[in-house]
């Protein structure tokens, strides 16, 4: 298979997950102190590549069945979660994720805790704040990345891509000074949650022993067919709360 | 204690989210085509897909069908 599908959805992934990880150490080096802010970061992406190095290879010491069987099951349960929320978001039943509001929360919340030095670091609160937010988008990230890398028997090429999106994240939050909040994270979530459930079934399936009709070519069939099918739950929630909002007929007026 | 908890229950959030009925259909889902194929001899690619539709019209409908109630009766009772 073409490893571009590969390096777009992980990279799409991954700017999703660097833009959410760029607020929250944002808002801990604006506000507290950028020094233990980035041992924060630095701390958390040792224990991102700990977590890669020790399940990486083992994920390839798998047989191919097994491994896709495990891994179609993650992928399409990961991926359904994200179509949820995406679709759920795109509907208004969940209010979207805004990062101006998310990083406002941040600074309100980093400004009104003391400062305390712990364990060598300055400022612990910034310390703590920036590893869990990079440490928590990370695991989403190396998830992704291990799971497609492992399944294509390109762990390189997934890698490719998830560095492609952290340094353009990056490099654009050093140059903005602010969160990314124009960044359409609801639909790139949405693509990606689509990715995720259609690579995830056609793994899950061919680990449970299908032979799916034209092989890896029933991927460019897959893949529409999810983003219809979340495109039409999108459809349907969005006419099913038009019809609740609208004025109700004479007859269903309880009363004035 | 609390630290084996919240780490399961940081996993059991990271893996299976808001709604563990979806990964239990998913679940579900391979099983029966995984005893399908080996079972009964029946290539069952189509099984998978109609359980993921389900699985997320299902938790879609669960979780939007309480919300739009309140307004509905709100407009009611005014």
């Amino acid at each position: 298979m073409n490893a571009l599908p590969l390096i777009l959805t992980v990279f799409v992934a991954c700017v999703v997950e660097a833009v959410e990880a760029l607020t929250i150490v944002l808002a801990a080096g604006l506000t507290r102190d950028w020094r233990s802010t980035f041992q924060g970061m630095g701390v958390a992406l040792v224990v991102l590549a700990v977590v890669t190095a020790a399940i990486g290879p083992a994920l390839t010491l798998l047989p191919l069945s097994a491994l896709r069987l495990v891994v179609g099951a993650l992928l399409a349960i990961f991926g359904l979660q994200w179509l949820r929320k995406a679709v759920l978001r795109a509907t208004g039943y969940k209010a979207l994720h805004d990062e101006a509001s998310a990083y406002l929360r941040e600074v309100a919340a980093a400004k009104a805790a003391p400062v305390e030095a712990k364990r060598g670091v300055r400022d612990w609160y910034a310390f703590t704040l920036s590893f869990k937010g990079v440490l928590l988008e990370g695991l989403e990230v190396v998830f992704i990345v291990l799971t497609f890398g492992a399944n294509q028997k390109n762990v390189g090429a997934a890698a490719i891509g998830a560095a492609a999106a952290v340094v353009l994240v990056a490099l654009t939050g050093i140059a903005v000074k602010a969160p990314l909040a124009k960044v359409p994270e609801n639909w790139m979530k949405f693509a990606v949650g689509v990715m995720l459930t259609s690579f995830g079934m056609f793994w899950g399936a061919e680990g449970a022993g299908v032979s799916w009709p034209g092989n890896d070519a029933a991927l460019l069939v897959i893949v529409p067919a999810v983003a219809l099918m979340a495109a039409g739950y999108v459809f349907w929630l969005r006419s099913r709360k038009a019809t609740v909002s609208a004025p109700a007929p004479e007859s269903e007026v309880v009363s004035s | 204690m609390n630290r084996l908890k919240s780490f399961g229950a940081f996993w059991y959030d990271f893996v299976i989210g808001d709604d563990w009925h979806v990964a239990a259909l998913v679940v579900a889902g391979l099983a029966l085509t995984a005893i399908l194929v080996h079972v009964a001899h029946v290539n069952a690619w189509w099984l998978l897909p109609l359980f993921v539709v389900a699985a997320l019209g299902w938790s879609l409908h669960k979780a939007t069908s309480g919300k739009s109630l309140p307004n509905r009766q709100l407009r009611r009772n005014n």
